[in-house]
């Protein structure tokens, strides 16, 4: 159904499609101003979403081995940067990533830095090369590259470990979502998310996430952008407010320099409720040693080059130059909603603590600020909070707590927006955490079934079972990923940043040396990722569990520790055990040069 | 030295470059937040502060797009590059 044709015509496609989505707003917003609920807007919003991203997956099918797990290999760069985008940016960039900077400040930034210096990783070390490979997950390279079936099957347990970490929190994400918008109990909408993303990647693989990923990113950034600009034009703050906001920041550094950050004791941080926390931090002062702010940021990098779901977008363009500048059309899409994040952040902050503009809360009346609507709201959605600690009946600085996606979803209805923009940035963020957990949900399921089904289980296997083994997998996998996401454990399970450790613990040396050190060998390899993982593991049960860590590498860097290991293992076990064969040298020589045949095959 | 090897020393000359500008705008400015963020930057924000926002994010953009630029030089130089397609 789709082919060449659809290719050709990308760009009038999606261009339809994002009038579409805009004339659906305004619709929205007349149907707004003619009295319709609320509730109901929002749920148009998603449903309407939700079913687009459906079709696109319907429409999508496939029977073929190389559209089901590269879509062809036929996707353009700058769609394929798109794709990526949305495959990168996920539940937690879009509904939490404002509130960590609006929170923590200088301290949290090196997120954003390390998820973007990543890229420049992942475009000189490694997604030229492994497109030139042809191969069609992760582990593929790394099971041709080293040969052998034991170093292709610890690829798949890294992979499995890293995305499936990653992957509760995403389901949990759209269950969240769902359970707001669609007003259904948590343990239901869980699945009725599931159902969604399985939707999008089941009946066409690959080459249907892709193009979900890419409708979602156009919904996705809509959804972040519109906002941000309006927020910040009502305000008065500036029509840009990128450029715009100098004024709006040092303004915020002078209210703190004048309210103080009071520490509030003990026992009334007890009156708190969980999960939310006031403003304790500077906005825009260095609050960080250089260590913490360096070591979390080459976490990030790191980890970033060494994640299977973002490294198989790759896999999915025409051509190995194709491959390097769809590397940078990803990150200029992520930066759009990046940079966009801390301008938010300042001023969802300006609008709540200065009490010069008519939104200020800080220094009224603490009975004034309980009878505000908004505030209602969201106390009772459970993400604020007041309390006059010190008796005096006015609101200071250290007396408002707030939860940290509250920066997002809040923001807009406080600065006077219509609800509209609420019912939008629900279908924004069930954009995002759906076209996140499609790919890390196919990512793994890809690897088992073709890492471990057909390359060492049954290589004899057809195309038709190949492809149903995959599906079910998928679903096996979602419905493993839903049941945990059900249970709400995701303190434990679902640190986002977690994932990243892992993978840069077990993946990222044996990826980088397979291409650029030809010395590397299968030993070296199986040594680096099995010491890596498990030495990264134990560091992080062992942090968790009391101990004091050295050299400032905390449970959200042990991934810095993990693959060091990685590093010196395969190191030394590669210098201690032969030379990889003349055939493989060979192959190396081959992948460092664009021109000419892939590695793989078109079908293998 | 073949044309594959002086095609690959090329390319590792184009990686130690863009992995240096990489190391700067990702770890070594870091060193010196406390002190860069005393300094006022583009568009009047805090220096240390506009980089971590925007300044660090778009060079890494811009340094993708050039070290992408510069490989297919080189690739084209030594005839290595693919025929056909974008």
């Amino acid at each position: 159904m789709i082919k060449g044709n659809f290719i050709d015509n990308l760009p009038k496609v999606y261009g339809i499609y994002t009038g579409g989505f805009l004339a659906f707003i305004i619709i929205m917003s007349i149907a707004e101003q003619m009295g319709v609920t609320a509730k109901t807007i929002g749920i148009c919003f998603v449903a309407f979403t939700v079913a687009i991203y459906a079709i696109i997956g319907y429409l999508s099918r496939t029977a073929q081995a190389d559209a089901y797990y590269v879509a062809g290999r036929q996707v353009p760069t700058v769609f394929n940067g798109m794709a990526t985008a949305a495959d990168w940016m996920s539940g937690a960039s879009f509904v939490a990533m404002a509130g960590g900077i609006y929170f923590k400040g200088y301290g949290y930034m090196a997120l954003l830095v390390g998820w973007t210096g990543g890229y420049v990783l992942v475009a000189s070390l490694l997604a030229p090369y492994l497109r030139k490979f042809g191969c069609y997950t992760v582990p593929d390279f790394i099971g041709t590259r080293y040969g052998g079936n034991l170093s292709r099957f610890m690829a798949v347990v890294v992979l499995t470990v890293a995305s499936f970490t990653y992957v509760t929190a995403q389901i949990n994400a759209t269950g969240t979502i769902a359970s707001v918008a669609l007003d259904i109990p948590f343990q239901y909408a869980v699945y009725v998310g599931l159902v969604s993303i399985l939707l999008c990647s089941m009946l066409g693989g690959m080459r249907g996430v892709t193009w979900t990923q890419v409708a979602q990113y156009i919904v996705l950034i809509i959804a972040y952008l519109l906002p941000v600009f309006w927020i910040s034009n009502k305000m008065g703050a500036g029509f840009f407010p990128h450029f715009m906001l100098a004024d709006e920041v040092s303004r915020i550094a002078e209210l703190e320099a004048q309210f103080g950050f009071v520490k509030n004791t003990a026992e009334n941080l007890k009156e708190v409720p969980k999960g939310l926390a006031g403003i304790t931090k500077a906005h825009s002062a260095v609050n960080a040693t250089p260590w913490a702010f360096i070591s979390l940021a080459l976490a990030m990098m790191m980890g970033t080059a060494s994640l299977p779901h973002v490294m198989m977008r790759y896999f999915t363009t025409p051509s190995v130059k194709a491959a390097r500048k769809s590397v940078g059309w990803s990150l200029f899409f992520i930066f759009l909603l990046y940079s966009s994040a801390p301008m938010l952040a300042t001023l969802s902050k300006l609008s709540l603590i200065d009490p010069s503009l008519p939104t200020g809360i800080i220094g009224k009346s603490i009975s004034e600020v309980q009878a505000i609507d908004w505030y209602q709201n969201w106390n009772q959605a459970n993400l604020m909070f007041v309390s006059d600690f010190n008796g005096n009946g006015t609101l200071e600085l250290n007396e408002f707590f707030m939860g940290g996606k509250a920066v997002v979803l809040a923001t807009p209805e406080i600065a006077g927006l219509p609800y509209v923009i609420s019912g939008l940035v629900a279908a924004g963020g069930m954009a995002a955490a759906m076209s996140t957990a499609d790919g890390l949900i196919l990512a793994i399921a890809n690897a088992i079934s073709h890492d471990v089904y057909y390359k060492i289980i049954d290589p004899k296997a057809e195309t038709a079972k190949r492809l149903v083994v995959a599906r079910v997998l998928l679903v096996v996998i979602g419905f493993a990923g839903a049941t945990i996401a059900a249970l709400e454990i995701q303190g434990i399970l679902g640190s986002v940043i977690w994932a990243f450790d892992f993978a840069m613990s077990g993946l990222f040396f044996p990826l980088v040396l397979g291409v650029w050190w030809k010395r590397a060998n299968k030993e070296g390899a199986v040594a680096g990722m099995a010491l890596g993982l498990i030495s990264g593991a134990a560091y992080l049960v062992w942090v968790r569990s009391g101990g004091s860590g050295f050299l400032g590498i905390t449970q959200l860097t042990f991934g810095i520790f993990g693959s060091a290991v990685s590093l010196v293992a395969m190191v030394v076990v590669s210098l201690m055990t032969q030379a990889p064969n003349a055939a493989t040298q060979k192959m190396v020589d081959e992948v460092r040069v664009p021109a000419g045949k892939s590695i793989l095959g078109k079908q293998h | 030295m073949s044309k594959q090897e002086q095609h690959w020393e090329k390319s590792k000359g184009l990686l130690t470059m863009t992995l240096a500008i990489w190391f700067v705008f990702s770890i070594g400015i870091f060193l010196f937040g406390a002190e860069m963020n005393e300094v006022t930057g583009p568009f009047g924000y805090p220096l240390t502060y506009w980089f971590t926002c925007q300044g660090s994010l778009g060079i890494f953009v811009i340094l993708i797009f050039w070290f992408a630029n510069r490989q297919e030089k080189i690739d084209e130089e030594f005839g290595f590059s693919e025929k056909g397609d974008d």
